[in-house]
């Protein structure tokens, strides 16, 4: 079951470790389109944590085209769809890639070896959604 | 400026002098409604004498202060019943039964909620008939903090009400609160040095030092607004002085650790002077506070004034 974890005290804002665990949850399939997610005030109990802080991860999360959310029903995960302009979306890819590739090579690895493990990580990832757009 | 009636508390130029010490030097805050706001800084830092004074329980040599639209200083009976205010230390009889300390709290409050007051006895596991000296200090808390939510306050003021009180205890206080926080529009002003539950809590964070606000803002929007850098290059006083907005640096070995107000281009490009290398990294809300308290922090404050013309 899909569960959200949240510690104080760490350099990431409880809000972002929010967006980042929904996000990835989405990306690898965890979560699939039309999924429903806790309301703000059921997570905000569960986490013990002030709603405005749920909400606001929610709200950007839905901004981003990641959540939807239903008049009166809830929150779900949205179909995916582009929300950003071109512009804006190779700013935030060069934005992930700096954060990825700045810490693996920090650990050491070769250009080749990293390519090669993306590719092979990607292509798992990309069946797994193509599987799932059959569905 | 915010609506006055969106405001729970308001200070303007608020100073009390002890003697020739100033406690508190020329306050200027407002603290809006519906939202916790967390007063942080060292004790004896102004936190205290804020609240006497908000209260008013003590008169300022300056400036003034409102609660709920009232002048501090001559709250009515009426006004007050509307504020509760968990003192530091718990302080109860400890001859007296559970059950009874509620009494006197409901004979003044004409909006007492015994069925809270119960539900919140339970939740801290103390049994009404217990006299209150044999509870566990946290227990005391419970008891506490459940006689001032049960008179239904507008506006909760809270004084470092976790000292002293284990994780299970601090845990249980800090879900009352924010049950209490969820109903509608219900203010909480609370002085703490528990970061952590300030994390959990808090919609606001203000820092006081030595009698004087350094940062009043949104708690995201504080972390927003104060980076840090790495650097390798040696650094002092004439470095320093070259970037905009420094609130404190910290040699570590051959590194330094900066910690920056409201980095823009030219504070970017002022640490990239000093050493090319330089790497930006995130910080802990305890990490970005303590830059604030340490005694060589310089003033790159950081006020809500931008943020209420929203």
């Amino acid at each position: 079951m899909f569960e959200i974890q949240v510690t104080p005290g760490g350099n990431r804002p409880i809000y972002r470790q929010i967006i980042d665990q929904v996000r990835n949850s989405v990306a690898t399939l965890e979560l699939s389109v039309g999924d429903s997610l806790p309301s703000v005030r059921q997570l905000a109990e569960e986490l013990v944590l002030n709603h405005n802080t749920v909400a606001k991860a929610y709200a950007e999360l839905v901004r981003e085209g990641v959540l939807e959310s239903r008049h009166g029903r809830g929150v779900f995960v949205a179909k995916r769809r582009q929300v950003f302009s071109s512009g804006e979306r190779k700013r935030r890819m060069d934005q992930a890639l700096d954060v990825f590739l700045s810490e693996i090579l920090t650990l050491g690895y070769s250009p080749e070896q990293i390519e090669e493990a993306v590719a092979k990580r990607l292509a798992k990832m990309t069946a797994n959604q193509n599987k799932a757009e059959v569905e | 400026m915010m609506r006055a009636d969106n405001i729970a508390i308001r200070t303007s130029g608020l100073t009390r002098y002890f003697g020739h010490k100033a406690a508190l030097r020329g306050l200027t805050l407002d603290i809006p409604r519906g939202q916790v706001t967390a007063l942080v800084g060292h004790n004896g830092a102004g936190k205290t004498t804020l609240i006497r004074m908000l209260l008013g329980l003590l008169p300022p040599t300056r400036g003034r202060s409102e609660l709920l639209g009232h002048d501090s200083q001559s709250l009515t009976p009426e006004v007050r019943t509307r504020v509760g205010y968990l003192a530091e230390g718990h302080f109860l009889w400890g001859w007296m039964r559970v059950r009874d300390t509620a009494r006197l709290q409901r004979e003044t409050f004409p909006r007492w909620d015994q069925p809270l007051f119960d539900a919140m006895l339970k939740f801290f596991g103390v049994t009404p008939d217990a006299r209150v000296r044999q509870i566990s200090r946290g227990q005391r808390a419970g008891v506490s903090l459940a006689m001032t939510l049960a008179t239904d306050p507008e506006l909760l003021i809270l004084d470092d009400p976790s000292m002293g009180l284990d994780p299970v205890a601090r845990r249980a206080l800090v879900e009352g609160l924010l049950a209490f926080a969820r109903r509608d529009d219900r203010t909480i002003l609370i002085c703490t040095h528990l970061l952590d539950d300030v994390e959990r809590l808090a919609d606001r964070i203000a820092i006081i030092s030595n009698g004087q606000l350094l940062v009043d803002a949104g708690l995201a929007e504080f972390r927003e607004r104060v980076g840090g850098w790495t650097i390798d290059a040696d650094f002092g006083a004439q470095q320093a002085a070259q970037i905009p907005g420094l609130v404190d640096s910290r040699q570590l070995r051959e590194r330094t650790h900066l910690v920056v107000a409201d980095p823009d281009q030219e504070t970017v490009a002022a640490i990239q002077r000093i050493s090319g290398t330089a790497r930006r990294e995130e910080l802990t809300l305890k990490d970005a506070v303590l830059a604030y308290l340490r005694p060589s922090a310089m003033v790159g404050s950081i006020s809500a004034a931008l943020e209420n013309v929203r």
